[in-house]
């Protein structure tokens, strides 16, 4: 019997798998009570709905594996991912729009490139851009905020989820979409007449990304990541945000606060730029993988058709960042960089 | 002017990105795609051969076809161009340059079946562009292509030693992750 004999300090590691993604559960709490408090317990039915399939999709696919579930099961990614698409759904999505949503993320994204751990792309992610792609009319209908449209109760978002034909909600564009839209009013005007926006953002966005926000930086206080690709993706949105904020004219792109507390912004910086298996791994390739990401989104969000860009932006990087970790690797300690890298 | 040119090659390179939006070229990006250093030199011929070809066949229609009025030749006569200028690359290539020779020799013949070449050159007739604008849309072509085969194929470095299910190993998964990035890609939808 081979017995490894190692002298103090002995150190043990207290970041495991299971108690990494229970932390990233919790701290999407705070912006999911902000939501809920906003948008009306749309968000809560989603999340809840989504971790059944979740992990009955999970089971299945480990069970064709020939795996014991018990031990996968317990690490909670599944729920991660439920959690995160979820929130990232519209509220009062129907039934079968979440199904199918999980579905793919954890079978197409996650189980067939061999479980966590392997998938190249997010797949929460994945699961949002599969949606987006094949029902882009559910995926545009967003909820009216809290003061700009009655919110329904838990009963009628139980109601929209499984039976989304009798369920009669009213929907409304985001502030993102009105924003892209408009090329006549000066942003002040914008504000004035469209009782969707906040002080900063949209009514109830600000504050459910400050909470995503908070949640974020309770994890870096926690060291479940580092601040590499966050900042990076934050600040090259709002350097971009910043150059083509054109003080506020009919075709100004809106400015850098907006885009950082609009849409999917805080989320996607903390919760999903940050998944440690689909992003760049050296601390250089975090930097450019962020700052990309943060660009994309800017491109995407004012340029493009999609009403917002974090899903797109992430799913790109994450098939850039094998490349990006090829031309990345740190040197290796007592080691000269090594000229022309073979 | 240089608006012009850049929106072109913005919409060649990402909105109408040739393997992933058009899907066009699509067996070096499936065949090639396994090693990162086959898949650079094979984006290098690439580039190199679809601008030239662009170029070319964008004269031989304007300054031969079409005064003669045999327009209706120009699928044959652009796939007789293309073979032409890949062999004329190979030969100046070998005799200029053996070490460059060595890096692409194997790539170099394959291009000719690459469909995205015979794509550019007849996208440039439909779309009325000139001289400049066809080189451009060829250049632009051609860096679209090599971004996405050199992405793919590190991804596919990663995918050789991920756990995937037996039926899936291989080619099918790489199937899987090029759906999974065309859908990325449709992203830039509506960007130029």
């Amino acid at each position: 019997m081979g017995l490894l004999r190692i002298t103090s300090p002995h150190a043990h590691g207290p970041q495991h798998t299971p108690r990494v993604m229970q932390k990233v559960l919790l701290a999407t709490l705070p912006g999911i009570v902000v939501l809920t408090h906003f948008f009306g317990f749309g968000t809560v039915v989603n999340i809840l709905w989504g971790s059944v399939v979740a992990l009955l999709c999970e089971t299945l696919a480990l069970r064709l594996r020939g795996r014991s579930p018990g031990f996968y099961l317990r690490d909670c990614s599944a729920l991660v991912t439920a959690f995160l698409l979820g929130i990232a759904l519209p509220p009062y999505a129907p039934w079968w729009l979440v199904a199918v949503g999980i579905a793919s993320a954890i079978l197409l994204a996650k189980h067939l490139y061999g479980g966590l751990g392997y998938n190249p792309f997010n797949p929460a992610m994945a699961g949002y851009v599969i949606l987006l792609i094949s029902f882009p009319v559910q995926m545009t209908a967003w909820a009216p905020p809290r003061g700009a449209g009655d919110i329904p109760g838990l009963l009628q978002a139980l109601q929209a989820c499984f039976t989304p034909d009798a369920f009669d909600g009213s929907t409304m564009a985001t502030p993102l979409d009105l924003l892209k839209q408009n090329d006549s009013l000066l942003l002040q005007e914008l504000w004035a007449q469209s009782p969707q926006f906040g002080r900063w953002a949209g009514i109830g966005w600000e504050w459910a990304n400050l909470a995503f926000l908070a949640g974020g930086l309770w994890l870096l206080q926690q060291r479940v990541f580092s601040w590499h690709a966050p900042l990076a993706m934050l600040a090259s949105l709002s350097l971009l945000a910043g150059i083509f904020y054109d003080g506020g004219g009919s075709a100004s792109g809106g400015s850098p606060l907006f885009h950082l507390l609009s849409g999917a912004t805080m989320l996607g910086a903390f919760f999903i730029v940050t998944d440690p298996v689909t992003s760049a791994v050296s601390v250089r390739g975090r930097l450019i993988y962020g700052a990309m990401i943060g660009a994309l989104v800017y491109i995407i969000r004012v340029r493009g058709n999609y009403p917002d860009a974090v899903a797109f932006a992430v799913l790109i990087m994450n098939f850039a960042a094998p490349f990006i970790d090829h031309y990345t690797q740190p040197r290796t300690y007592g080691h000269q960089r090594s000229e022309g890298r073979e | 002017m240089l608006a012009d040119y850049s929106i072109l090659l913005i919409s060649a390179i990402l909105v109408n990105n040739f393997v992933l939006v058009q899907f066009l070229g699509l067996c070096p990006f499936m065949g090639v795609s396994n090693k990162l250093e086959t898949a650079m030199g094979m984006s290098m011929a690439t580039t190199f051969v679809l601008t030239l070809a662009a170029a070319c066949s964008n004269l031989t229609y304007h300054f031969l076809l079409q005064p003669l009025g045999l327009a209706y030749l120009k699928t044959i006569a652009f796939i007789l161009v293309i073979a032409a200028v890949v062999q004329f690359t190979e030969m100046v290539v070998r005799k200029t340059s053996p070490l460059l020779h060595r890096v692409l020799g194997v790539y170099l013949p394959l291009i000719t079946t690459n469909c995205a070449v015979l794509g550019v050159a007849l996208l440039n007739i439909n779309k009325d562009h000139d001289f400049l604008h066809s080189l451009f849309y060829g250049f632009g072509a051609a860096l679209g292509f090599s971004l996405v085969l050199v992405l793919f194929a590190a991804m596919r470095e990663r995918l050789a030693v991920a756990d995937v299910p037996t039926p899936f190993k291989g080619a099918a998964i790489g199937m899987i992750t090029a759906g999974l990035m065309s859908l990325a890609f449709m992203g830039f939808a509506g960007l130029v």
